[in-house]
């Protein structure tokens, strides 16, 4: 029924009155869910992706998305709920990933050790949706998200899991701040690095789970990935980059639901190209700003 | 306790009684199965500032890592600040033997500075809090007694080696500590920055009245400020006053090989015929 109502919706197009048009986007119950839950995933990206490309783990965030879509598509093949199978995997991935950072081998073998296991996550997807027949509409759902065919329901599971994330982040904000760029500081005052190591990828797993079930396995990284890396750039200063990361993180959503409503192109579209943008627009305007401060330094050396 | 160097005994604060910062007796450290070294006796007091010098592999952060009861010892009793190693982990400032931040490092060196002091506190800290306001006054004084001022709120990678390193040194001494461990903090950095951190360490030892143990490859851009050495080779250790350490007679008696301490003209050591350790494979952190 949700579809029928996004089809009818999709092709009306802007008018010219942007009050009116804001008015429409908020008249349908679908798109009402869209923006509710776009609005927590995004809040609870912005919040674990700062951490998560602040301890360099862009690559297990991935592979527990790429892990996530195994996990949705067993699910369907045992006739359970999605969100069992993205939360039973992702938990189970999140697992595997803190074995191998806590083995302590070298960086290159942690991430050929994650790559292999990305691999088999991916290969397992093929065979389980190989194995259900009803196969193409599903997939493409599950790779590219849901995001107009949310539920009411689906929205308060999603606000109690990103709640329950995102306070525990922020009980742990400092020993986990600590643990990250300072490990061998942290440990020696105390501060349990490896269990806040192991802690945190359960909760990045979590988040995934959750993200996966509304952009989709592989556009997980636009809420989760982009806007912190984003954030990143524009701050060194750790309070001031988390809640850019979730200001980013909310406009791109908001932006991109719009933009989908009124046009015939996917959500998952919109959000990944627009943060994509920002990004590339922060790093080249401070590659440039930095080419302009070296080469202001060598004119005044020179004059 | 004689102190044969030329500085002239500090005036401990009033009220301060002497007391001794490290004690081992006849210690031993075992890792992987392997002694590092055994029979080690030493004592460092309050106030003092202790070079721990030795070959590669001889077990000079093994020490460290013993004083801060990351590793029990195999044998022996240690005491740091009067109790068992490791359970006084809020009175010892401690920077460990490290690569340095590199450039892609977006953590502004204020940031790292204050982790030392509230980094192990969990929950969210909230600005306007009188003790959040206390804090960030005492990470602006310890900036300032390592005279960080002028790059502290920058990203730390940008630095240069000296730069992160006082930085680092603030990071250490922001809790108060009544013990200081630095394990190689000269280690990258170029001479005349080596000597002016050298230096900045001898003026918080006196100032802040901590006891330093400096982890050092090289004694020379050190040793105007010293007090007193340990001298780890040969699976044990040598404790005194650097005139008494370093010397021919100590060292070869301490290596079991000869061992010829030369002195220059400009009044630098230099020790020859070192023997190779024997584990020397990757164990710089050993």
């Amino acid at each position: 029924m949700a579809t029928a109502m996004v089809e009818a919706a999709i092709f009306q197009g802007l008018s010219w009155n942007p009050l009116a048009d804001l008015r429409e986007l908020f008249a349908y119950p679908f798109m009402v869910n869209a923006l509710e839950a776009g609005t927590i995933v995004a809040v609870m990206g912005g919040v674990i992706g700062w951490f998560m490309v602040l301890r360099r783990q862009t690559f297990a965030g991935h592979t527990l998305s790429v892990i996530a879509f195994p996990g949705a598509a067993a699910a369907s093949l045992a006739g359970l709920p999605l969100a069992v199978g993205y939360f039973g995997f992702c938990g189970l991935g999140a697992l595997a990933l803190a074995g191998i950072a806590g083995s302590r081998r070298s960086l290159s073998a942690e991430s050929a050790a994650i790559g292999s296991l990305q691999a088999l996550a991916l290969a397992l997807g093929f065979l389980f949706v190989s194995l259900y027949h009803g196969v193409l509409n599903g997939l493409d759902s599950l790779l590219f998200g849901t995001f107009l065919g949310i539920t009411g329901r689906q929205v308060t599971v999603l606000l109690a899991v990103a709640a329950a994330a995102v306070a525990l982040v922020a009980i742990a904000a400092r020993p986990l701040f600590f643990a990250s760029v300072d490990g061998d500081v942290a440990r020696a005052r105390g501060v349990p690095v490896r269990a806040l190591g192991f802690g945190f990828l359960l909760v990045l797993g979590l988040s995934v789970a959750e993200t996966s079930q509304i952009t989709g396995a592989l556009l997980v990284f636009a809420l989760l990935v982009t806007p912190a890396a984003t954030a990143h750039q524009l701050t060194p200063r750790p309070g001031l980059g988390i809640a850019l990361s979730v200001a980013l993180a909310l406009a791109v959503t908001w932006l991109g639901l719009a933009l989908a409503y009124f046009s015939i192109y996917p959500v998952g579209f919109y959000v990944t190209s627009l943060s994509f943008g920002l990004y590339l627009l922060v790093r080249v305007s401070r590659a440039l700003a930095s080419r302009r401060r070296t080469t202001g330094q060598l004119a005044l050396e020179a004059a | 306790m004689s102190r044969l160097g030329a500085l002239a005994p500090r005036a401990k604060p009033a009220g301060a009684a002497t007391s001794t910062a490290v004690a081992f007796d006849r210690a031993a450290a075992r890792l992987g199965g392997r002694t590092i070294w055994s029979d080690v006796s030493l004592t460092v007091a309050e106030g003092d500032f202790v070079a721990v010098l030795g070959p590669n592999g001889a077990g000079k952060s093994t020490l460290i890592n013993a004083i801060l009861g990351l590793l029990p010892l195999a044998a022996g009793t240690a005491s740091v600040l009067g109790r068992p190693p490791g359970d006084s982990k809020g009175l010892i400032g401690y920077l460990p033997q490290r690569r340095s931040f590199d450039t892609g490092t977006r953590i502004r060196g204020v940031d790292l500075v204050r982790l030392g002091l509230d980094g192990a506190r969990w929950g969210v800290p909230l600005p306007g809090l009188p003790s959040h306001k206390r804090d960030a006054a005492r990470v602006g004084e310890v900036i300032e007694l390592v005279g960080a001022i002028g790059y502290a709120r920058q990203p730390i990678g940008e630095l240069s080696g000296g730069e992160q390193q006082r930085l680092l040194i603030a990071q250490a001494l922001v809790r108060r500590p009544k013990l200081l461990l630095l394990d190689e903090p000269l280690d990258s950095l170029d001479l005349p920055n080596q000597a002016a951190v050298a230096a900045l360490v001898r003026r918080i030892c006196e100032e802040e009245y901590v006891a330093v143990l400096l982890v050092a490859h090289d004694i020379n851009p050190i040793l105007g400020y010293l007090d007193r050495v340990v001298y780890l080779a040969g699976g044990n250790a040598i404790e005194g006053a650097p005139q008494e350490v370093i010397t021919s007679e100590t060292l070869t008696r301490l290596y079991g090989a000869p061992i010829e301490v030369l002195r220059a003209s400009d009044g630098r050591l230099v020790v020859v015929g070192q023997p190779e350790a024997p584990f020397v494979h990757g164990d710089r952190h050993g």
